[in-house]
Formats: structure tokens, sequence, C-alpha cells
């Protein structure tokens, strides 16, 4: 078998120059909170360790995930990445396609058994396995089983995105394919799985990814949900820009007034950023240009777990759904309270009139 | 008319609430009517403040007097269940209802039947009765223990990873919800929980003061709960 080349190789091989691979390196370093020493042995990694083999699958989704990788801020440095990595297999955007493009995935299983690691966009809908439906079949099977041989061969799984992290919006209630996130498929094998939720999650964040695991030969520390701590220990709340404006009290009271134009909190539009994990408001989007509350839109926790099924985006308090209404906790709350309070009032008012007949019998 | 007058009125008296009991009563009470409005404007904040944003810290403040209350509440509440080891039976009697001797729940359907107006008296407590043990046992106390738990998960988001509430609490709490919106939702429903329990507590005590045979209100200030009739207590404790 032939030296497998390092990234720099290819990247050279595609014409970046040293400076732009550089940069490339302390950027990434810089986005994983690691500190200057870091860079070196980044580009250090980069250039002595062969590159890592990546199988990235497609099951229930929209692809935004790779349309966002393919976006990142360093394009060139990225597009060696993805092309490396895509060189395996990845059916949106590889050259191969049909007996040629499945024969790669059993080649990459056969030839780095135990090696590569398995990146999946979107879940498989397990209602094709319990009812016989035809949802998501590739090459003439269902997604499930190609998902279920890969990872039975995989090093580690990464979960793009909240589709492979939670289920996302085709898990929405009611869920008619049973679309499932990775890490419960059952029958799954027990490897490491690493959720890079978001929808899609950020470029920079799933590059910087990959290259800590290149990097450093081992998975990067998660949080006991799965996901990096470095990128999702911190809600998009406390990093804003906007944050002032809320310990202010200062917000955005409908579209088009003072506030909105000022840039003022976007909370009581309904800003999920308090309940969001993400760094979308350090790392920000489209190489740090904007994300969406720069924009003024509110957050819509797009990385969080059920964010499809918890009422309107522009509602802050989320919505109760059980005993067949809409409605959040404060007018639950208050509903029962009033009937509280009515049967208060109408319990005093007949203990008082029980009381006045029987004044005096003792 | 002279007869009656001269009538000894006699009211005998049973020490119950101890005073850290009281004291404990009372705080309590303030705090969670500063947690449950502060909380609801953190929830549904005020109108908008004009001005710079410098010149401004309204949700910085009732952030602050909710954390500030929660930790009153908190720590109350630990010493409020130390209490309830060290002190007298009383103490005990919201923390552990008899939920396994019958005439505890004979307790509780006589106390139903005189809410119904349907028992011509209540009985005789020196303590709490069967009903209102079972209220402030299921309601306040166990709502009260997930106020706390919710609450220190959620503070420990923003407190962040080192922080001992994060590791106490948000670590498990979060992803045992599925994620933090829903515990803002429940912690947020729950605050309902304990209002509707204030509503009655205090609509109840009042009555039971004015048509019941003991002292309810004044026995939770001074302690003693006197007797307005010389009848037979029915259950000492429970």
């Amino acid at each position: 078998m032939p030296v497998k080349e390092t990234f720099y190789d290819v990247m050279r091989r595609q014409g970046i120059t040293r400076r732009s691979f550089l940069k490339f390196c302390s950027l990434t370093a810089a986005a994983m909170g690691l500190g200057p020493a870091y860079a070196a042995k980044i580009a250090n990694a980069m250039e002595t360790k062969p590159r890592i083999p990546v199988l990235w699958l497609h099951g229930l989704e929209c692809t935004c995930c790779s349309e966002s990788f393919i976006r990142s801020g360093h394009p060139l440095a990225k597009d060696v990445i993805l092309s490396m990595i895509s060189l395996d297999y990845d059916d949106t955007i590889m050259a191969a396609a049909g007996h040629q493009a499945e024969a790669i995935v059993a080649e990459t299983i056969e030839k780095y058994d135990g090696q590569f690691i398995l990146a999946c966009e979107g879940n498989p809908g397990l209602e094709q396995e319990n009812t016989g439906g035809m949802s998501c079949i590739i090459a003439g099977r269902p997604y499930t089983e190609q998902l279920r041989e890969a990872a039975r061969h995989a090093k580690a799984i990464i979960s793009w995105g909240s589709c492979a992290s939670w289920g996302c919006v085709q898990a929405a209630a009611p869920n008619p394919t049973g679309a499932t996130p990775i890490h419960k498929v059952p029958g799954i094998a027990d490897v490491p799985i690493i959720k890079v939720p978001g929808c899609p999650p950020i470029s920079e964040v799933m590059t910087a990814v990959i290259t800590y695991i290149l990097t450093f030969e081992r998975l990067p520390s998660l949080d006991r949900q799965g996901r990096p701590k470095m990128f999702y220990s911190q809600r998009i709340h406390d990093k804003c820009y906007r944050r002032p404006h809320f310990d202010a009290g200062q917000f955005v009271e409908h579209w088009d007034d003072e506030g909105a134009r000022k840039g003022y909190c976007l909370y009581k539009m309904g800003c999920k950023g308090p309940t969001t994990y993400n760094a979308c408001s350090t790392i920000r989007w489209n190489g740090g240009l904007s994300f969406p509350i720069q924009s003024g839109h509110p957050c819509i926790g797009c990385s969080e777990d059920g964010f499809w099924d918890k009422g309107g985006f522009y509602n802050r308090l989320s919505n109760i759904h059980q005993f067949g209404i809409e409605a959040n906790a404060d007018e639950v709350g208050m509903g029962a309270a009033g009937i509280v309070g009515g049967a208060v009032a109408a319990h005093a008012a007949v203990s008082a009139l029980k009381r006045s007949q029987h004044k005096g019998d003792e | 008319m002279s007869e009656l007058a001269q009538q000894v009125h006699e009211e005998p008296a049973v020490y119950v609430y101890q005073a850290p009991v009281r004291i404990w009563h009372w705080i309590n009470a303030l705090a969670i009517v500063v947690l449950a409005v502060t909380g609801y404007f953190i929830g549904s904040p005020l109108p908008t403040m004009p001005g710079e944003a410098s010149d401004n810290f309204l949700m910085g403040y009732i952030r602050f007097a909710h954390f500030a209350a929660a930790y009153i509440f908190v720590i109350g509440f630990l010493g409020r269940a130390y209490w309830a080891f060290v002190g007298n039976s009383h103490a005990r009697e919201i923390f552990s209802p008899p939920v396994f001797k019958l005439s505890f729940w004979g307790g509780v359907w006589h106390e139903l039947k005189w809410y119904l107006f349907l028992a011509k008296a209540p009985r005789k407590y020196t303590g709490h009765n069967p009903l209102a043990v079972l209220t402030m046992h299921f309601m306040f106390v166990w709502g009260t223990v997930f106020m706390i738990v919710t609450g220190l998960a959620l503070y420990g988001e923003g407190a962040g990873y080192d922080s001992w509430q994060y590791t106490l609490f948000s670590s498990w709490v979060i992803p045992l919800f599925g994620q933090s919106q829903d515990v803002h939702t429940f912690h947020h429903l729950v605050m309902w929980v304990i209002i509707w329990f204030v509503m009655i507590h205090v609509y109840v005590a009042i009555r039971e003061d004015i048509m019941s045979r003991q002292s309810i209100v004044s026995s939770m200030i001074s302690g003693w709960r006197t007797f307005k009739d010389r009848g037979e207590v029915d259950e000492e404790s429970l």
C-alpha cells in the first residue's frame, strides 16, 4: 500500500500556499479555544499524520450540513479537507455514482476497518423497518442497513447536525417516518458518537472537530449529551453582543419598533439564545460576518433537542401540548389560578352562609 | 346574662410550632413572594427601558432579586429539613405523611367531607390535619424540592461548567429533560403549582381559624395552639 498522503500534501498539491495553510491552523486553534502554541501542533499534525478516512453518509436530511461545510471561512483549506474526506464517499458531492459509488463504501470499510470515521448527515427512518415503508432507500437498500453496517466497522461516529444528533424536523410530531437520531438507532454498534448539532452546524466547528481528532489522535472531550465541550459549553445568550440590552431590560417589542432599529435584545421576540448551546455568538457565520441575532432575528434554538416542537419560534414561553390545547406555562398556570381563586371565593361564601345559619347553635 | 358574663373563658393551649419553624415559615413566605414575582418578570419582562443600556440594569436587578431570594429559599428549606430531625414531632409532619396508616386516610376523608359541607364539625388535631399534611407534603415539599433542583440547574447554566451548581445539578437535570427550554417550562409551571398552594393555604388557614375549634393563624406567630372548646383532641400527632 502506498504511503497515505497527509492533509498538508494534499493542500500543497491543490496549490494552497504554506502561508494560507498556517493561517488555517492558527484560526482553527483559536476556534477550539487552544493557546497559540497549538497552532504549530496542528500544523505539525497536518503535515505529518496520514489523513483520516471519512465515510460521509446521508440519511433523511436537507444537505444543509454539507452546504455549511463547503461555505467555511477558509474555502481553499477547507475545500481540501472536504475533498479529501469526501474522496471516500459523500453521495452529494462525489463524482462517482451508482454501483461505483456504492463500491467505495464497501472498499473503505474493508480497507480501513476500525480506522475510518463515519460522518452521518441525517438520520434513518425506522418506520421502514416497522411497517415496511419505503423512505430513504439508498442503492436499493434501506439507509438503516447501510448505517448499521458502516457503524460496525467505524472508529467513531460524528453525528453532523440536528438530524443525526436529535432528530430535527423530520422527527417532529407526529414523526411519520419514525426518524430517529443516530445514538438511538437500535442495533447501532457501540462506538463513540460525537454530536455536532445545529441546523446546520457552523462550518468552522465542523472542520475543527475533524482537525482536533487528527491533531490529538483522540476525540474531543464531550459533555454529558455527547457534544464537544469546546463549542457547546456555553449558551448563545452567555456571549451575545446584545446581552447588555437584556440586562438593562431593553427589548424589541415589535419587528418595526425603535428597539429593533437600535438592536435591542430579542428575548421578547422569542429568542432561544438563553436555552441554546452553540458557538454562533462567538464564531458567528460566513467567516465571522454575522449570525441570526446580529441580523435582527431571534435565535430559534436549532442546535437543541426538540426545538421544532416547542411552539412558535417567536414566543418566549414554550407551548404545552397536553390536554389537546396549545398554551404556555403562564396561560395554564393563570387559568388554574383563576379556577382556584373562584373556588376559594365560592367556598368562602358557602362557608359564611352555613355558619350564619348555625350561629349560636353551640 | 350575668351567668354568661361570669363564665370563665378558658382556652387550653399546646406549644406546637417551635421558634425555628415559625421564623422559617415567614421568611419562606416572603421568599416565595419575591421568587414568584421576579420569576414571572424573567419569563415575561417589563416594557422596554428607555435610554442607554449603560444607564439601566433592570433585568439584572430582577434576576439578582430572584437569585438572592432563591438562596434564602434553599438555605431555609435545608434548615427546615434539619429541624424535622431535631425539632418536636410536629416539625416532622409535613415531611412524612403516614400514608400507610389507615386512620390517616380516614382523617383525610373526614376533612374532605368537612370542606364539602357534609361533616358538621372538623376533627380536632394538635398539629396539622391529615388533609393539610397531604397537601403540604405533595404540593409544597415536593414542589419546593423540584424548584430547588431545577432552579439550581438553570443557575448552573449561567455559572458555567466549573461551578458546583453545574456539577451537582445542571449536569444531570438538563439532559434529563432533554434541553434547557423544557427545564424553564417546568420550572415556570411548578411556580404556578406553588401559587395555587399558597392561595389554598392562606384561605384554608383563615377559614379554619374562624370555623374550626382551634387557632391556626396566630399559632404560626406565637407557636401556641389554643382550643376553643374542651372537647377531646382526636389525634395529638400524626
